[in-house]
């Protein structure tokens, strides 16, 4: 019989950190079993997961490129200033030499260009390199949000907008077919596998077959359309429209992955014990109530499961932009992932990528704490 | 037997097989396993070269093109790099830059009557050589032209911008086509600098100062750049060529089933479209919107790794591809243009006569290599942005300064490139 003591003397360094000391005999053995049979698993999460991570977070702060025979310096927070710079500038008009303002030929003001400000200017040396991200006119004068890194921020923009809106959207729907598959019907299986089919194949196929579908000139949903108005729709070039490419894109992402959470909703269900339906009948609960009162409430783990897994999925937003429009058209479907891609890898600023993302880590960290903290358990808190 | 006598066996056994292979081996990596007539001359062609020489073996390796330049930037990491590299041309100036390429030593003359495309040249050294050219042409049906009196362009005349601007407008008029001109928006990437800079050149503009290699201001946003933006966007706004948003399958089959009147396309396509659309099809050579009718140049080439210990062996090797009967046998399969005049007139479609004829002569007259740049590979995505920006009713101005903005920067991170800021 081996001691406690002993065991815990054999033990590596790194098991004994772990275990406390004055722990029972059978809970160390458990820890030292538990750490060994993790060992595999973390050792690759290491490699893969977390020493990635830490050199792009050191690459961030460097000028590394990707091709390059010169040497790579540190360059301190000059990455994330580019990325991260906004500025709002007030334009006033042109004025004539006697003071008043000049008008265009279509009687709006006119301005000085932008560039002269933001381009070598020495006296707006704050605003070298700025680009116009919006702007908007107030009385005489123009209010411009400049930006240093106008793609950058639509591109975050958009991702958040794509993860808000189909968390709901794909939660939602998910849920209502997980409650339709949920129940004893002959071939509801082929049902389930039906949903779940376009789970199995690859995003990048999807995203083909979508464009197909999206196609302006002879699309399958313009076609659709087309025939069901009896001809009276006018095609829309989905994906080359910058008002309809983004909602196309959620669309389609939607239908894609629903079909996963459908799953997780359908395990959810089916921990709901039937006792408790029946007793909610016994007690005249009609169909709503059963599922406000004993549906709803059992799905609570699994309703912030779902909803931090998709937003972090969404906040992902990379093969369809890749495959369907590179962003376009006019960066209507930019999103962080495809820019850290593209800085990093096509423009060979491998330095300039990681700081992407760094900052998109911080960003997916930000909305999972809020996320916890927004769901938590609030009756044993 | 005792172990000192295994010993010695062992060693007069490897020595004597080191022997009997004093063959040293090559190895060449190539990004078109894809594409099964073209690796197949390139393994005829390695094997005859083998045959004919006892000093060396060449071994290919065959990749997908879509993983090929990632795998050559990971060896490069590795220092795995192997002897003989297949390279695009406007990308090898950024591996001979970053020390991956070493010029050839190709023996005097040997690349007299080549065309200009497949010389690739840097830095006033060369560092590939390749074995054929592709080019861009105006596809059209006779039958579509004559039928609306327009005239047929040649080299010498080819349509002004106006007069080509008035054909589309004709043609628009017609109610004939979905569209009149297939630029091939749906083709992103590399097509985009490659199809597209010409006509921006053609206006007196271009992706980069070529004096210097420094900055892009005053080229690319430049009265005359302004001048091919706003033509360009024009095109989409009158709904004269399809937009970015294209699909691929449409721009396979668009011109061939008639829905479009003009095709801007290679000669790579030029046997297959023939095929369909038979004696009608011509070829018509580039627009000229002031500055000449201009069309990209270079392909895929060959070059050494600087790594290589037997430069002079890889050398021998592409003096020996760049034989006649080489570029015959790779324009025969693959319809691209081979690279000299004597292996044109061998050759199924460049010979006279051939389908493909005029192809040659527009390469030789026309072409334009796109800007020798360590730079490019971030020049060109910059570029492709711009024109899919401005196609999509960007600001004209607005967009070209941004670019010229980002170029300029991007040179002055990487201190120039190599050239002296």
């Amino acid at each position: 019989m081996i001691s406690a003591s002993e065991t815990r003397k054999n033990a590596p360094l790194w098991v004994r950190l772990l275990i406390p000391k004055d722990a029972p005999l059978y809970q160390r053995n458990e820890a030292i079993a538990g750490w060994l049979m993790a060992f595999p698993a973390l050792l690759v999460l290491t490699i893969f997961l977390v020493i990635p991570f830490l050199m792009a977070f050191v690459m961030s702060f460097t000028n590394q490129r990707l091709v390059s025979p010169n040497p790579t310096e540190w360059v301190g927070m000059r990455n994330f200033e580019r990325l991260l710079t906004v500025r709002v500038f007030t334009l006033e008009p042109e004025r004539d030499d006697s003071g008043f303002i000049v008008y265009d030929d279509d009687g709006s003001i006119a301005y000085p260009r932008l560039r002269t400000f933001t381009r070598k200017n020495p006296d707006y040396p704050e605003l070298n390199g700025l680009r116009e991200f919006t702007s908007w006119q107030a009385g005489e004068n123009r209010t411009v949000i400049l930006a240093a890194d106008v793609v950058f921020l639509r591109a975050l923009i958009n991702t958040l907008i794509f993860a808000g809106v189909i968390a709901p959207l794909q939660g939602g729907l998910a849920l209502l077919l997980a409650l339709l598959l949920n129940q004893s019907l002959p071939f509801i299986n082929v049902f389930r596998a039906i949903y779940f089919a376009p789970v199995v194949v690859s995003m990048v196929v999807v995203s083909l077959l979508w464009r197909f579908i999206y196609d302006g000139e002879n699309g399958l949903l313009n076609t659709l359309l087309g025939i069901a108005s009896f001809g009276s729709f006018q095609p829309v070039d989905w994906l080359g429209n910058p008002y309809s490419a983004m909602p196309a894109m959620i669309a389609m992402s939607a239908w894609q992955a629903v079909g996963f959470h459908m799953v997780i909703w359908l395990a959810g269900l089916q921990t709901i014990p039937v006792s408790l339906y029946e007793a909610a009948g016994l007690d005249g609960a009609g169909a709503w109530q059963k599922f406000r009162y004993v549906t709803w409430p059992g799905l609570r783990n699994t309703a912030v499961l779902i909803l931090i897994v998709i937003v972090i999925q969404a906040m992902g937003l990379f093969v369809q932009v890749d495959v369907m429009t590179r962003g376009g058209p006019l960066d209507a479907t930019q999103s962080v992932v495809y820019q850290a891609v593209q800085r990093g890898y096509d423009k060979q600023d491998i330095a300039e990528g990681s700081a992407i993302s760094v900052v998109l880590f911080f960003v997916v960290l930000a909305i999972t704490i809020v996320n916890r903290y927004l769901t938590r358990d609030r009756d044993t808190s | 037997m005792n172990m000192r006598r295994m010993i010695l066996i062992a060693i007069l056994l490897i020595a004597f097989s080191g022997m009997a292979s004093a063959q040293t081996e090559l190895s060449m990596w190539y990004h078109g396993g894809a594409w099964a007539a073209e690796h197949q001359v390139f393994i005829d062609l390695i094997e005859a070269f083998n045959t004919s020489q006892s000093e060396y073996t060449v071994v290919l390796e065959a990749f997908p093109q879509e993983s090929y330049n990632s795998s050559i930037v990971a060896a490069a990491a590795a220092g795995e790099l192997p002897d003989i590299i297949d390279v695009d041309g406007p990308v090898m100036p950024g591996w001979a830059w970053a020390g991956w390429m070493a010029p050839l030593q190709l023996s005097e003359g040997a690349l007299d009557n080549f065309l200009p495309g497949p010389i690739g040249e840097w830095n006033g050294e060369l560092y590939a050589v390749g074995l054929w050219d592709a080019a861009v042409s105006i596809y059209a049906r006779r039958s579509v032209l004559e039928a609306n009196d327009i005239r047929i362009p040649t080299l010498d005349e080819p349509w002004t911008g106006e007069e080509f601007d008035d054909i589309l407008e004709q043609l628009q008029a017609t109610g004939d086509f979905e569209y009149v001109l297939d630029l091939g928006m749906a083709w992103t990437g590399e097509w985009y600098p490659y199809a597209f800079s010409p006509f921006l050149q053609s206006f007196g503009g271009d992706m980069i100062d070529r004096e210097t290699y420094t900055t892009a201001e005053g080229v690319l946003n430049g009265e005359e750049a302004v001048a091919f933006g706003e033509w360009w966007q024009s095109l989409f706004e009158r709904g004269l060529a399809p937009g970015t948003s294209q699909d691929t399958g449409d721009r396979e089959t668009g011109f061939i089933d008639g829905r479009y009147a003009l095709q801007w396309m290679g000669n790579w396509a030029g046997v297959s479209t023939l095929g369909e659309v038979g004696e009608d099809l011509i070829f018509l050579p580039a627009p000229d919107f002031g500055h000449g009718n201009i069309i990209g140049a270079a392909s895929w080439q060959l070059g050494a790794s600087s790594t290589t210990e037997h430069p002079e062996g890889v050398s021998q090797f592409i003096e020996f591809a760049i034989q006649d009967e080489w570029l015959t046998a790779f324009s025969d399969a693959t319809g691209l243009a081979p690279a000299t005049p004597n292996a044109a007139a061998m050759s199924e479609n460049y010979s006279a006569g051939g389908p493909l004829e005029v192809f040659y002569e527009l390469s030789n007259q026309q072409a334009l290599i796109r800007p020798v740049t360590p730079g490019y590979a971030t020049l060109a995505l910059i570029f492709e942005k711009a024109l899919a920006d401005i196609a999509n009713g960007a600001d004209v101005q607005d967009t070209l300064d941004a670019a010229v903005d980002e170029i300029d920067a991007d040179i002055e991170d990487n201190m120039g490139y190599g050239f002296d800021m």
